[in-house]
């Protein structure tokens, strides 16, 4: 029975790696076997989906324009939740707990509510097409989630060391700066990797938000499906790509991604 | 728990969050708001309905069929997923070089796009060229998720228990790690059985982190959109047809923006009671 | 009730250890008196609780055998032992009364109900937690929680052996004393052995009839109180035992006796230096030296008033010793001459003592 523990999480990773598998093998066969026979492994293994993606620019340029506003929102969200969650933390003001769980149910409402009048409220400010449209779009759910975390983990430092530091001449920007965020360096890595983590999964406002110009990777894969018939290969070289950021990203906070739930008041 | 100083400047603090997350939420709820109380006909002419098309949408029998199903898929997917996560974080490796691995493993799939989740399961279940689908119609099952309702559900789900399964193990990997050594070993020394262990130790300390899983599956799932609906386009016929899917018809396919923006609200609505409930609920129960 | 006997016990945490220090336990051959009142005191990091974790079944010992009574247990899992033990914090079922944490370890061993309920009240009579036996445990103050922790080690009338983990880290210090003549009661009207590891001299020379002295992953000395104060067996035990420690001072030996610096120390019996030996000191407790009109001249350095004695410092040459002095009697002033108890004057030869 004990020696059996092992099988529970192998199984459910050999189940959680199938369908990956089916998706990077696809990418590596020919339009040609995908549609001919069924074929455990690629037959006549080919780099094309590759190629197409890293030649076109309407491919390739999705990678830039998805990781130009992930990067944008991930910023933008943990700097301004930083000051915000110190001040929930540390005190108390006219309608804060109101506020905060203001801040909450934003991270409640359903995409699906706001594409359309997300839709005319960044054409009428002008930013319709652009990745800062995308970027200031998903602040909309990553703030809320941003503020949460860093509060929690901010509650969990002492205050006499904003006390000491405020005796020893520190001003508040020059402590905050220098001391306090490289103290709660962790909980920030943390909350970039969820940021980045639903900034980037997120389409439905993503796509809805851009045409042309500002177009994300995911949704111009939509845009293979529907138009250019059914060229799975392609479809899933573009998908195993999107993987990648997400490995990268998990396998730069592996040590820490156990800690990161722990903490910041889960 | 810090006691807090009362500091009304504070308040300079939040301001770049309250007026980012306003300017996002306030102003596209008012325009809902408006939507849901006007009628129009294009050309940007409104005419006053009052509460008609929230009336409308009660009374609709379309709305309460895609609101059964959410419902439906959210029961099962919550029953599937929190029993299968905290069943896979306690057989999960406490220390060692596997812990680093299965973590990274397991969270891969969070990080996919959603609407790259949808289509690699519909390449992966297809039934003539899928894994999936070539594995069950070869076990001798008759199964085509684009055509039969059942497969299109049991497809969906499946789905849906890859994708998000192991934010729940995560979540209770973290609340089982936070439980010192001490609790084990007394528990041994006790003669507690396993179960015991389970149902004392275990599953107390994990009640935070699970109270937040639920949540977070139980609002998440409630919202889906893009995965079911690039898998089965809310297929066959209208039967994976969940409530974001069916407003996003209503809204952006028919532009009925009156009924559409009623429809909204109603559901904003729904989620946040539900979710009041189910949060006083666990809390409430936490203090007993 | 058992006699427990530690048969040439090694542990590492190392898969392969290689050099000595790998071993967090170094060959450890010992027997535990059954019904003894024990201390095992040792600095933090010397094996105290791995040693405690072997006993109890925890840690499977990389080496050697762990005998109740002659029986063989090396194999047998804790719950199995019948062994009881308290944590250094405290561990509680949260979810459970008070009353149900202390019939915990009843229950799980399917003891009838009415023999669980006369014994969990006998157990919060005795540490004052009859008021909230109703009460959930997970809203009690730590000082509660650990008090519960006790109990449930407590409340087994049937265990070989209580141990208990440095049990008063956390508890309030007027309770410590409370608590501490508790358990001491406890054991003299039970008569079950008990192991109570501290790092507190004062808490071990006071629950203790025999106090186990660990360092560095060996037992250097077991004894009574006045064992471990009168002859040290090392000077590890001279040092970490008492307030200030033993002074050591540097020797050779000449014709029987040592010699500090050319200076002549008198002992009890003659001195026969093993061969080998590297280093040699004179070992003797600052109660044990006096001031008188010759013997080793010494310089007056300091003087510290602590009440009913007086510490004094004084130098010879470069070495410095300490001496308590009693309240009535006269300190010289500036130099003075020190004559050491010649009963209670050691000698150590690397470590260990040889007269």
């Amino acid at each position: 029975m004990k020696n059996l523990k092992w099988l529970v999480p192998t199984l459910y990773i050999l189940f959680l790696m199938l369908p990956i598998y089916w998706l990077v093998s696809m990418s590596f066969k020919t339009t040609n076997e995908i549609l001919g026979a069924f074929s455990l492994w690629p037959q006549e293994f080919t780099l094309d989906n590759y190629i197409t993606i890293f030649t076109d620019p309407t491919w390739y340029n999705g990678y830039f324009n998805s990781l130009t506003y992930v990067a944008m929102n991930t910023l933008l969200s943990v700097s301004v939740a930083l000051p915000a969650a110190y001040a929930f933390s540390r005190y108390r003001f006219l309608g804060d707990k109101h506020l905060f769980f203001w801040l909450l149910t934003n991270r409640m409402a359903p995409p699906a509510v706001f594409a359309l009048p997300f839709f005319q409220l960044y054409s009428a400010v002008g930013l319709f097409d652009t990745t800062l449209a995308v970027a200031l779009a998903h602040c909309l759910f990553n703030i809320p989630l941003a503020v949460w975390i860093l509060e929690g983990f901010m509650s969990g430092i002492p205050k006499e060391l904003d006390e000491t530091a405020y005796v020893d001449g520190y001003s508040f920007w020059r402590f905050f700066i220098r001391i306090f965020i490289p103290t709660i360096a962790a909980g920030i890595g943390v909350v970039m990797f969820f940021t980045f983590m639903f900034s980037w999964v997120e389409l439905l406002l993503a796509k809805t938000l851009t045409s042309v110009a500002a177009k994300p990777i995911a949704a111009t894969m939509t845009r293979t499906a529907s138009t250019a018939g059914y060229e799975l290969g392609l479809l899933a070289a573009a998908g195993t790509l999107t993987i990648i950021p997400g490995a990268f990203v998990i396998w730069f906070v592996r040590h820490h991604i156990a800690k990161g739930f722990a903490l910041g008041r889960v | 728990m810090i006691d807090k100083t009362t500091n009304q400047r504070a308040w300079f603090l939040v301001l770049p969050v309250v007026v980012l997350v306003a300017f996002n939420a306030l102003i596209p709820l008012m325009t809902v708001v408006n939507y849901s109380v006007q009628e129009t006909f294009g050309n940007n002419v409104f005419f006053f309905e009052g509460v008609r098309w929230f009336e409308q949408i009660l009374h609709s029998e379309r709305f309460h069929a895609s609101l059964l199903r959410q419902l439906t898929f959210t029961g099962i997917i919550l029953l599937i997923e929190v029993p299968l996560g905290v069943a896979i974080a306690l057989t999960m490796p406490k220390k060692g070089p596997w812990v680093s691995v299965c973590l990274v493993l397991m969270a891969l799939p969070l990080l996919i796009p959603w609407n790259v989740v949808g289509a690699m399961w519909n390449i992966f279940a297809l039934p003539d060229i899928g894994l999936l689908g070539q594995m069950i119609n070869g076990m001798g099952f008759d199964y085509n998720f684009t055509q039969q309702p059942l497969a299109a559900w049991f497809t969906t789900i499946l789905m849906d228990v890859w994708h998000w399964t192991s934010l729940v193990v995560l979540l209770a990997y973290a609340g089982l790690s936070s439980i010192p050594d001490a609790y084990y070993q007394a528990a041994r020394i006790d003669g507690a059985s396993a179960w015991s262990v389970f149902r004392y130790i275990q599953l107390p300390k994990m009640k935070r982190v699970l109270t937040i899983a639920i949540l977070l599956r139980f609002m998440d799932s409630f919202m889906i959109y893009t995965e079911p609906f690039v898998l089965t386009g809310g297929g066959p016929g209208n039967t994976t047809t969940f409530l974001s899917i069916d407003l996003v018809k209503i809204a952006l396919g028919q532009f009925d923006l009156g009924p559409a923006a009623a429809m909204s609200l109603i559901y904003f609505l729904i989620i946040l009671v539900l979710s009041w409930i189910f949060y006083t609920l666990m809390m409430r129960n936490e203090e007993q | 009730m058992a006699k427990i006997t530690l048969d040439q016990v090694r542990h590492s945490y190392l898969d392969h250890p290689a050099s000595p220090d790998d071993w967090a336990l170094k060959q450890l051959d010992m027997v535990w008196d059954d019904g003894g009142a024990y201390a095992l005191l040792g600095p933090s990091g010397c094996g105290k609780t791995t040693l405690l974790n072997v006993i109890s079944g925890l840690l499977r010992p990389s080496e050697g055998r762990v005998l109740f009574n002659d029986r063989d247990v090396t194999d047998i899992p804790s719950d199995r032992r019948d062994i009881a033990q308290v944590f250094q914090f405290p561990v509680v079922y949260d979810t459970m009364s008070v009353f149900d944490n202390l019939a915990f370890p009843l229950r799980n061993r399917g003891v009838p109900e009415e023999q669980v309920k006369s014994r969990v009240h006998e157990i919060a009579g005795m540490l004052d937690l009859e008021a909230v036996l109703g009460n959930r445990a997970s809203g009690l103050t730590a000082d509660g929680k650990q008090k519960i922790s006790l109990g449930r080690g407590l409340v087994r009338a049937d265990v070989n052996v209580i141990m208990f983990d440095e049990p008063l880290t956390v508890i309030d210090p007027h309770l410590k004393w409370q608590l501490r003549s508790k358990l001491k009661e406890l054991h003299q009207e039970v008569g079950v052995t008990m192991i109570y590891v501290t790092h507190d001299q004062t808490e071990a020379l006071t629950f203790a009839d025999r106090v186990v002295v660990m360092h560095d992953g060996t037992v250097v000395q077991i004894g009574t109180p006045v064992e471990l104060f009168d002859k040290p067996r090392h000077t590890f035990v001279g040092h970490f035992i008492g307030s200030p420690g033993m002074n050591l001072l540097p020797c050779e030996v000449i014709e029987g006796a040592p010699s500090f610096l050319g200076h002549r120390v008198e002992t009890a019996e003659a001195v026969a230096v093993p061969t080998g030996a590297r280093q040699l000191e004179i070992g003797v407790r600052p109660e044990f030296i006096h001031f008188a009109a010759k013997g080793l001249p010494v310089d007056i350095v300091r003087v510290d008033d602590v009440g009913r004695y007086r510490i004094v410092r004084v130098n010879h040459k470069s070495h410095t010793i300490k001496l308590v002095v009693p309240e009535n009697v006269p300190i010289p002033d500036g130099k003075g001459h020190l004559v050491f108890d010649r009963a209670r004057t050691h000698v150590y030869a690397d470590g260990w003592i040889i007269t």
